[in-house]
């Protein structure tokens, strides 16, 4: 697909980074002129400097024949027209980026009367994904297939863990649950396991299951997994704005330390009912106080990545907190942050391009391909994608022990009429079924693509 | 330095080189000549060798800018090598320096030669000689990046390291893209050329292999005369043909796009085009006298220029006879060179307009001390980072250049033969003026001076960073 990508921040870059990877013909606008040379020396894409609000840099970014336009700058209001001119120069597709509270009221109205295709909000978005991470704490991440009714879930293997030192078969055996153990990450290495696959201490296993069932799997395994009853929030934001208002929801008691007196004013008018602290977290007394040691989770938002990555160290040395949550702005060298022990990391600029990214998938599915989702796990070295069978493909039909799939390769599930099977190699794949792939193999673009 | 990556991209080149001998064999088969085995020798080694480095993608793919321009200079260097053994072996060009002096300027589009008969060449080696300044015109790693399924950003820094011009950019989002589109433009204007040469009654096997001189504006005739015993219209036609081949691809591109306004007004293209006109007019008017008819003259004024400007270096006539305006005209047009992304060598029109501009801004700080004004090209402001390199090139073209002219002065030769020898080489144009014109040769000079300007051809048709980079010691540290 032929991309714009107006903005080369963070999030822009990051986006870049990934839509190169998957080949798509990209080109970048910005201002600065060596944020764009630093977007074309890294990856295989054309820059423009230039405002890409204006019809003449647009043009000369070839808008007519583009399918996509990203708008990603820092300003909301640029965002909005580019798209704007994108819409009526080209007729393109267009994403943006809106942060600002005030329209994110009104988004579905502005979405609809500008015909942007999607509206990002990064810092909702982010809060969507702490609110899912706490409803279900002892998993680090959770994807989800099939609207819903599949869940990808992942969880680290600890010393006192009954899977120790089992194989999947023994795993299978004992437990019998509808779960399937589809990725195990090792250190560096990523494996999809097979039947005999020992898991080992520290292993990092991904594994596809509906909901209900996952629940029951953890639940055989001793892992806790109730819901948290209240948090702590260190860091009065948008993110923890709008995370209070989706935890209010599921019924979790809110307490926000901010340190600035204002805000906190303004926190207490919109959140009547969360408990709004005005003080200095990175002072201990005021966490103490504040009852650190008590609390279920606990959450780092505050706009210093350093600051939230000692905060949650702290937070998981002093209290018995289930779920601990950093979020991470800038810093890149996150397998030096995860050994940390800061809990589960939530980087708003990874979240916002994943979401992009799945749009763009799903547009990209209209034009050829039949990924309907598509997931990067274990640090983007396994994929999972979701296919949907349309027509008649040489997969269908057949048992899928006598099919040659590739290596490293595992079909994790099978989505028939709402109801989900867990696939053994009597299973058949059938016509309208969305089937759930596994895979370290990268670009596959239909569910034939499997086979060897 | 990833020297493992390098290796493994010195492999890719090998085996392409081994492939580009093919057509060598293929014309030895035609012409039931035995220097064709020596080629598929050669071509048979160099492909083993190859696809043994080829076999392992290196694991580690840090590749940066230094990275890149080494591998581009190494490259250069070992297709030299390779592809001077035929000749070697077949004892066409017996002595190994004099064959590498050949090839190399066969890929860096010079044109100079060692060789004081050509006619004794056989076929095979002449279309190869040919044939390397196709390849060289438009750059092996532009190739490779079309065929090869190389992702990542590190194609960025071979393309840039290989395209001539003050800022290498691409014309369509994918590398591979960029590079097919320049290769379909090169293919087709290059197959015009030898069509139409054919029909003006040109011999076949002369239209190839002028065409391919032509269209890397190399310079290798396959005549004792170069060019001049062809008929009047097949030397109209290799005229326009070098000057269209001297002009930035971005023109083609834009024409093939139907943006006929941008194609137009690209200043570079401008001044190139008044170049021509002007330089041919003055010429003709200098030369009236010696030529009979201003139809003659006109016809020889606008080969030898378009030859210059363009740095290809055919020649239809002996200009080291000509009155000193035009000589000194032809010395200027060395220096200019083509436009940025063409085929052409020198130090490029654009820079020269970067550079006039820049100087119109310095004079004006002495009138108007608080001015404030920035170079644009295009209607698009120069980056200062842009301005500032292109300054710099000229200052390190200087000190290669002076250098070289000391080092091969230590051999017999007067200075207009020194200072143009390596004008013409270093700007991979081919003739000079004295010994080395039109009419002369590279056969006089010492081996040690050969080397010399061997190293010249390559740094200059690389715009002479990867050269110069390969003699850094920094850079071949680890880390």
């Amino acid at each position: 697909m032929k991309i714009i990508v107006v903005g080369c921040g963070k999030v822009g870059l990051t986006l870049v980074k990934q839509l190169s990877a998957e080949k798509h013909d990209i080109t970048v606008i910005d201002t600065r002129s060596d944020a764009v040379s630093e977007a074309t020396n890294s990856y295989d894409c054309m820059g423009i400097v230039g405002n890409g609000a204006s019809y003449s840099v647009q043009k000369e970014a070839d808008i007519d024949d583009t399918d996509l336009l990203i708008a990603v700058t820092g300003n909301d209001e640029l965002n909005l027209l580019c798209c704007l001119i994108a819409k009526k120069a080209g007729n393109t597709a267009t994403i943006a980026r809106v942060r600002n509270p005030v329209y994110s009221k009104e988004i579905s109205y502005i979405k609809e009367e500008l015909g942007l295709s999607m509206v990002i909000n990064p810092e909702y978005a982010s809060a969507i994904e702490i609110a899912r991470i706490l409803r279900f704490p002892s998993a680090d991440k959770i994807d989800t297939f099939a609207h819903g009714r599949v869940e990808i879930l992942n969880f680290v293997i600890t010393e006192d863990s009954p899977l120790k030192g089992k194989t999947l078969i023994d795993v299978s055996k004992k437990y019998k649950c509808e779960v399937l153990i589809c990725a195990v990450e090792r250190g560096d290495d990523a494996f999809i396991p097979n039947g005999p696959f020992i898991l080992r201490e520290n292993d990092r296993v991904s594994f596809v299951a509906a909901p209900r069932y996952a629940k029951e799997f953890f639940e055989k395994i001793g892992i806790d997994t109730h819901q948290v009853k209240n948090t702590m929030i260190v860091g009065g934001g948008m993110i923890a704005y709008y995370l209070a208002m989706q935890l209010r929801g599921q019924g979790i008691n809110v307490k926000i330390i901010d340190s600035d007196r204002k805000r906190c004013e303004e926190l207490s008018e919109l959140l009547p009912r969360a408990t709004i602290i005005n003080g200095d977290a990175t002072n201990k007394d005021v966490l103490t106080e504040e009852g650190i040691e008590s609390c279920d989770s606990f959450i780092a938002l505050t706009g210093i990545d350093e600051a939230n990555i000692f905060l949650s160290m702290y937070a998981k040395s002093v209290s018995k907190a289930k779920k601990i949550i950093t979020k991470i702005n800038r810093i890149s060298f996150d397998d030096m942050i995860t050994s940390f022990q800061a809990g589960s990391i939530i980087a708003p600029k990874n979240i916002t391009s994943d979401y992009i990214l799945q749009q763009v998938r799903l547009m990209q599915n209209s034009i050829g391909s039949n990924v309907e989702t598509l997931y990067k796990l274990v640090d983007g070295k396994v994929e999972a994608l979701e296919f949907s069978i349309r027509e008649q493909s040489p997969v269908v039909g057949i048992p899928l022990m006598e099919l040659k799939l590739k290596r490293n390769l595992l079909i994790a599930c099978i989505n028939r009429g709402g109801s989900v099977i867990t696939p053994n190699g009597q299973s058949t794949i059938q016509r309208g079924d969305t089937v759930i792939v596994v895979t370290t193999q990268k670009g596959l673009g239909d569910i034939k693509d499997i086979l060897e | 330095m990833n020297y493992s990556f390098i290796v493994y991209i010195l492999g890719w080149v090998l085996t392409l080189e081994a492939g580009f001998m093919v057509l060598p064999c293929v014309t030895s088969l035609i012409y039931r000549e035995k220097t064709g085995l020596w080629f598929l020798l050669v071509a048979a080694v160099s492909a083993l060798v190859g696809f043994l480095l080829i076999r392992k993608k290196p694991k580690n793919p840090q590749f940066f800018t230094k990275e890149g321009f080494a591998v581009v200079g190494l490259s250069w260097i070992a297709m030299s090598l390779v592809g001077a053994l035929p000749f070697t072996l077949s004892k066409e060009i017996p002595n190994y320096i004099d064959a590498v002096f050949e090839t190399a300027s066969g890929f860096t589009t010079t044109g100079a030669s060692i060789l004081t008969d050509i006619e004794a060449l056989s076929h095979t080696a002449l279309i190869w000689r040919s044939f390397t300044h196709w390849i060289g015109g438009m750059g092996v790693f532009i190739f490779l990046l079309a065929i090869l399924p190389m992702a990542g950003g590190y194609n960025m820094h071979l393309m840039r390291a290989e395209s001539p011009g003050p800022s290498v950019g691409k014309l369509v989002p994918k590398v591979k893209e960029s590079a097919k589109i320049l290769y379909i433009i090169y293919l087709s204007i290059t197959v015009a050329e030898m069509v139409l040469l054919i029909i003006a009654r040109m011999p076949v096997f002369d239209a190839i292999c002028i065409s391919f001189g032509t269209a890397g504006t190399g310079g290798f005739g396959i005549r004792a005369d170069s060019c001049a015993s062809y008929n009047a219209v097949c030397q109209w036609i290799i005229t326009i043909f070098m000057a269209l081949f001297g002009i930035n691809f971005n023109f083609y591109f834009f024409i093939i796009r139907k943006r006929f306004k941008d194609a137009f007004t690209i200043e570079e293209v401008r001044w190139y085009v008044a170049l021509i006109l002007l330089s041919t007019a003055l010429v003709t008017f200098n030369t009236l006298r010696i030529h009979n008819g201003v139809g003659v003259a006109l016809r020889t004024a606008a080969f030898q220029v378009s030859s210059i400007i363009t740095t290809t270096g055919f020649a239809t006539a002996d200009f080291n006879l000509w009155p000193s305006l035009s000589k000194t005209i032809l010395i200027i047009l060395m220096l200019t060179g083509a436009c940025a992304g063409s085929t052409g060598g020198g130090l490029k029109i654009s820079r020269f307009i970067i550079w006039w501009k820049s100087i119109k801004n310095e004079i004006e700080v002495f009138i108007h001390p608080r001015s404030v004004k920035a170079v644009e090209m295009d209607g698009k402001t120069i980056e200062k980072d842009t301005v500032r390199a292109v300054s710099v090139y000229m200052v390190v073209f200087l000190l290669v250049y002076m250098i070289s002219v000391f080092l091969i002065s230590l051999d017999k030769f007067d200075m207009v033969t020194n200072f143009t020898a390596i004008l013409a080489t270093i700007n991979n144009i081919g003739p000079g003026l004295g010994e080395v014109g039109p009419c002369g040769g590279f056969s006089g000079f010492s081996y040690f001076s050969k080397i010399v300007i061997i190293f010249d051809m390559l740094a200059g048709r690389l715009e002479l960073y990867p050269m110069l980079l390969l003699l850094t010691p920094g850079v071949w540290k680890k880390h």
